[in-house]
């Protein structure tokens, strides 16, 4: 598969890092030239080297885009640190470049839930993370009355 | 009407301003805490202090019974999110949003956020109707409807001088509408007869520009005016 990640942060460049080394083509697009940097924590060749891809550009730039590979995409992964952007560019990347597969990662749980039901996969982090809590919290054993 | 105006900047504080002197009832919402104190001074308690991407703020501004959602802030995603938001999902009858860098104006078509307003397209629809060797002047684009108004003004060596309307042969697909005149506007009948000087409007279906042109140009040049 051909796998582009608009964002590459935390989760961004860790994705990325893990669907290269299973052998999918990726490349990636951020707006900062420093986070090429990122890509390459714990690779002991270089990005390049290893066959991924690095545009420097916004992904509401059609050219970014489109120099990124979007038009040959079968999964598009929006992961910039803002909600309203990936929720945008996961809409222009289904839309009007008809990708396949369209992942947005959404903070806001509630946004995330609506655009949900407007058919984007969306991923919530904070989501799962009250989930988490809530359990362990659920799980936990009172404290014995002496 | 109730009109929620996201975005307390220039743009969105004047606008409130005048709307509330229009006698509307406005919520204007800021997301940050030291602009919005400054506003709120003024404002008072028509201005509210969170961000209008999040829902709930939307709907502690009042977003279900709001008939106008006016999205101005300084950032188009913002921008889009919300308008697509108050419409989509809050069913707000009118939505208006602000394009900030013009490159992004198909992005808020494409995401269904109309009308849509760029500061930068106002300025160049105004340049060419102040520069006069454009020519021809776009007034209005229907792109629903897939119509536009244009405007032209006729040079002493435009082809149609002295020409009687009724007389012309328009394109396809254009109508003539109108003639400004000595700074008064009239509805050209048959018999009116175009004079240098005159500005014409008309009304066409888009792609018919240079037809026009050619109609209204000097004859054997390229462009009226």
């Amino acid at each position: 598969m051909f796998i582009l990640i608009v964002g590459c942060g935390r989760v961004g460049s860790s994705v990325a890092r893990t669907m290269l080394r299973e052998g999918h083509e990726v490349s990636c697009l951020d707006e900062d030239p420093e986070s090429h940097t990122r890509l390459e924590v714990g690779l002991d060749r270089g990005w390049e080297d290893l066959g991924g891809r690095f545009t420097v550009g916004t992904g509401l730039e059609t050219d970014a885009l489109v120099a990124a590979g979007i038009e040959k995409a079968d999964a598009f992964i929006a992961s910039t640190n803002g909600d309203n952007t990936n929720i945008v560019i996961s809409q222009i990347a289904q839309r009007r470049y008809e990708v396949p597969t369209v992942i947005a990662r959404i903070l806001d749980p509630l946004r995330a839930e609506w655009y949900r039901q407007q058919g984007v996969h969306t991923i919530c982090p904070t989501r799962v993370a009250i989930d988490m809590l809530e359990s362990a919290v659920r799980e936990g054993a009172p404290r014995e009355v002496a | 009407m109730y009109i929620i105006v996201v975005g307390a900047g220039k743009v969105g504080w004047n606008l409130a301003r005048e709307l509330l002197e229009k006698d509307h009832e406005v919520t204007l919402i800021e997301s940050n805490r030291r602009r919005y104190l400054t506003v709120e001074q003024e404002l008072e308690h028509n201005v509210l202090y969170g961000d209008a991407s999040e829902l709930w703020v939307l709907e502690r501004a009042g977003i279900e019974r709001a008939d106008m959602v006016i999205a101005v802030t300084g950032d188009d995603e913002d921008n889009m999110l919300i308008c697509q938001v108050a419409k989509e999902k809050y069913e707000v009858a009118q939505i208006i949003a602000r394009v900030n860098n013009p490159r992004n104006r198909a992005h808020f078509d494409l995401l269904g956020v109309k009308p849509s307003v760029s500061a930068t397209d106002l300025i160049l629809r105004l340049l060419e109707h102040e520069v006069p060797e454009y020519g021809l002047v776009h007034l209005l684009d229907l792109q629903e409807e897939q119509l536009e108004i244009i405007e032209m003004l006729l040079g002493k060596d435009s082809r149609v001088t002295g020409e009687r309307v009724g007389d012309l042969s328009m394109p396809e697909g254009s109508l003539l509408i109108s003639v400004l005149r000595e700074g008064k506007g009239f509805v050209p009948g048959p018999d009116t007869v175009l004079q240098a000087g005159d500005e014409v409007l008309a009304v066409l279906d888009p792609g018919r520009e240079d037809d026009l042109k050619e109609l209204f140009g000097p004859a054997g040049g390229n462009g009226a005016g």
